[in-house]
């Protein structure tokens, strides 16, 4: 079984580490991981922005890149849901897109669902507030939305459980928008700095030592308020809690 | 023109205010899950809903025209209004004819829409809002800020200060008995000496020629009751087939409106009152071009709950004014977008793209997928400004070059490091004006992958 890991662009670029705890957790397991070199931004920025038309080459791009995995992980929700969601206008229902579409997952949504992983050989003995950002809780669904009146379940919460030592702690809102929302975060930058700070206010009033999630991007906004407002919570992806970095 | 940034700019200022908006509407959210939680069928309900929405839709002209025949067999008159212009004129001919001075308005967003207050008042004739919120804000002279809670945005002094200096009551005092007891006698003689009552409709039913309006207060009740002229106005999307269908509708409406199992009044209106007249009037004020929409067609499905509003996180902390259209929220964006997207382009932006509103709706409108589409319509009817537009396109076309975009990171994360802070932080960086940026790394994973670090793991 190969694996082609797929690094959103600015994590390439801005979280190295991160990339690195991902691809350790693959590794972990065994698993015949490669990082196809070509690859840059799936287009969610400006697909997010009205200019979809103008990613008809990046979605082509990332197809070819891909195409030959089994499966393709990342350590995103956001940008598997851009790929799965948003490419089909450019492929006309195509077969190798649809293999794509349908072999791509978030890290974790892959551990538990396609690996089923029992337990993680790591100790995080804090505790932690669960981030559940959107496109992954309620487009990947990893999570039951708050809104809808099905049976609840959590694959994040799931997966979480299994690390010793780590407390998960309960916060009042437990799906609401961090306010990141792509490029919303510089064009209604007010609007975006009040919804992100509410979101690490709950975590932190909530005793969390530790703030994490599956998206970088929400999470790299809420990083850079905690640190400008020096706020006593630390940020972590939930890929460095299960590498054990 | 809506601007929807600046206008929430404005809001997010008064921090306190804001949370407290927040604080209210989500409050109401809560009360929202814990009454969709008491239905198991809570889901099934939702589905039936959309079904029959979209049934009729499709079908639209038949189950209206059978509705026009059961209703003026009822002895109602059916008017038809192509738009909010025809619409005002057939209500002012109805009035003038009975020489109405008076009207009493109960729950209607559709004369909101068409502006039908100014335009009878130029005409001499006084407009009484009869619902609690609208009477306020109809006294300050302000649009509704929400479809169900239309003065959310006020607070109880605010009200305090609007009636003492209308309703004469005592300064200050802002006892919510009090001032609601005041609104009440005010309101009372209004009823009494108006000539002409005017509501809205929830539902309209094929079937039996009736419309049904669902309220809390029953002042619908009154205007359609007292005076011996009762109008209803509707859009032409209100219409459900059968008497049988409503009950899919009441059950969901006022749980995700409010969170109460049903609205006080659930009100029928089959005919005239004794010795009376009733019309309805149908609307169409660009309602029709949604149905000739893949995209957008389900907006119509809409039965104006305001439970997308409440859900919001944008809403909640921007305010119903801050969108400047009629309806706001999600479901306002969508179809104030449709009807105009020059006037409304910043409406689409207004949203993350989070996705609550989707799975609150009763009639599971697509309002995400409906916002992210406007915005990609936006760019056809070039709406998006050059800055936007060249930029993504050159953003777009770095990232099909892989080695140019590596190069281009590279120099960043060198440069960015060297400079000082205040250089960084300048005015045109809008991230860093509340954030900190991260830090920058020295070496990119895909640096670190080509020299092998990866295989240390």
């Amino acid at each position: 079984m190969k694996i082609g890991l797929f690094i959103p662009c600015f994590m390439n670029e801005l979280y190295p580490n991160v990339c690195m705890s991902t691809l350790k957790i693959l590794k972990k397991l065994n698993l015949d991981v490669e990082y196809p070199l070509e690859q840059t931004c799936c287009g969610q920025p400006m697909a997010n922005s009205g200019c979809a038309k103008d990613v008809e080459g990046l979605a082509k791009q990332f197809v070819e890149n891909f195409k030959k995995y089994d499966y393709i992980v990342a350590p995103t929700g956001s940008c598997v849901t851009m790929v799965k969601d948003h490419y089909g206008a450019f492929f006309d229902d195509d077969p190798v897109y649809n293999k794509v579409k349908t072999s791509i997952y978030e890290i974790c949504e892959f551990l538990h669902d396609v690996m089923k992983v029992e337990k993680f050989d790591v100790k995080f003995p804090h505790k932690v507030g669960l981030h559940n950002s959107c496109h992954a809780h309620r487009m990947l669904k990893l999570a039951t939305p708050s809104e809808l009146n099905i049976p609840y379940n959590s694959k994040l919460k799931n997966i979480l459980s299994k690390v010793e030592g780590l407390e998960l702690v309960d916060l009042k809102r437990e799906d609401e928008c961090c306010g990141f929302g792509g490029t919303f975060c510089v064009t209604e930058a007010e609007l975006s700095t009040a919804m992100g700070r509410d979101r690490v206010n709950d975590h932190v009033t909530s005793g969390a030592e530790v703030m994490t999630g599956v998206d970088m991007s929400c999470l790299m906004h809420m990083d850079g308020l905690v640190n400008r407002e020096n706020k006593p919570i630390k940020i972590m992806h939930i890929t460095e809690i299960l590498a054990g970095d | 023109m809506s601007n929807h940034p600046k206008e929430a700019a404005k809001f997010v200022a008064n921090d306190e205010r804001m949370h407290w908006h927040d604080k209210a509407l989500w409050f109401v959210r809560e009360k929202r899950d814990l009454a969709s939680k008491s239905l198991p069928e809570w889901e099934e309900l939702r589905s039936m809903a959309s079904q029959i929405k979209t049934h009729t839709m499709s079908k639209l002209d038949y189950y209206l025209e059978e509705f026009e025949k059961n209703a003026t067999a009822k002895g109602i008159t059916v008017h038809w209004a192509k738009d909010a212009t025809e619409h005002n004129e057939i209500v002012y001919k109805l009035l003038n004819a009975k020489k109405v001075t008076k009207l009493v308005k109960s729950k209607s967003m559709l004369t909101e829409e068409c502006h039908l207050n100014p335009y009878l008042e130029t005409r001499g004739i006084e407009v009484i809002d009869t619902d609690l919120g609208e009477r306020i804000v109809q006294l300050r002279n302000e649009p509704p800020s929400h479809i169900v809670l239309p003065a959310i945005h006020l607070k109880k002094s605010d009200v305090s200060d609007t009636f003492h200096e209308h309703l004469g009551t005592e300064k200050g005092n802002d006892d919510p008995t009090y001032l609601t007891r005041a609104a009440r006698a005010s309101l009372r003689e209004d009823f009494l000496t108006a000539q002409a009552g005017l509501t809205g409709v929830n539902f309209a039913i094929a079937e039996t020629g009736g419309v049904v309006v669902c309220t809390n207060e029953g002042n619908a009740d009154m205007g359609a009751s007292v005076p011996k002229l009762h109008i209803a106005s509707m859009g032409l999307e209100k219409v459900v087939p059968r008497l049988k269908d409503l009950s899919v509708f009441t059950r969901l409406l006022a749980r995700s409106a409010t969170g109460q199992p049903i609205t006080s009044y659930t009100s029928h209106f089959h005919a005239p009152i004794e010795g009376g007249e009733m019309h309805i009037i149908i609307v169409d004020n660009k309602r029709t071009p949604f149905l000739a929409s893949k995209d957008y067609q389900q907006a119509l499905n809409c039965i104006r709950c305001g439970a997308c509003m409440n859900t919001c996180p944008v809403y909640r902390r921007s305010g119903g004014h801050s969108y400047g259209y009629v309806i706001p929220g999600p479901i306002g964006s969508t179809l104030g977008t449709f009807k105009d997207a020059a006037e409304n382009k910043t409406l689409s932006f207004a949203c993350t793209l989070c996705g609550s509103c989707t799975n609150v709706c009763p009639a599971k409108i697509d309002l995400d997928s409906q916002l992210y589409n406007h915005r990609q319509n936006l760019n056809e009817l070039n709406l998006l400004g050059a800055k936007k537009t060249v930029s993504m396109r050159a953003a777009a076309w770095l990232m099909t070059h892989p080695t140019l975009f590596s190069l281009v990171g590279k120099i960043a994360r060198t440069i960015v490091p060297m400079l000082p802070k205040a250089m960084i932080y300048n005015r045109f960086n809008v991230w860093g004006k509340t954030r900190d940026l991260p830090p920058m790394p020295k070496k990119s994973f895909k640096e670190l992958y080509k020299e092998g670090v990866a295989d240390e793991l």
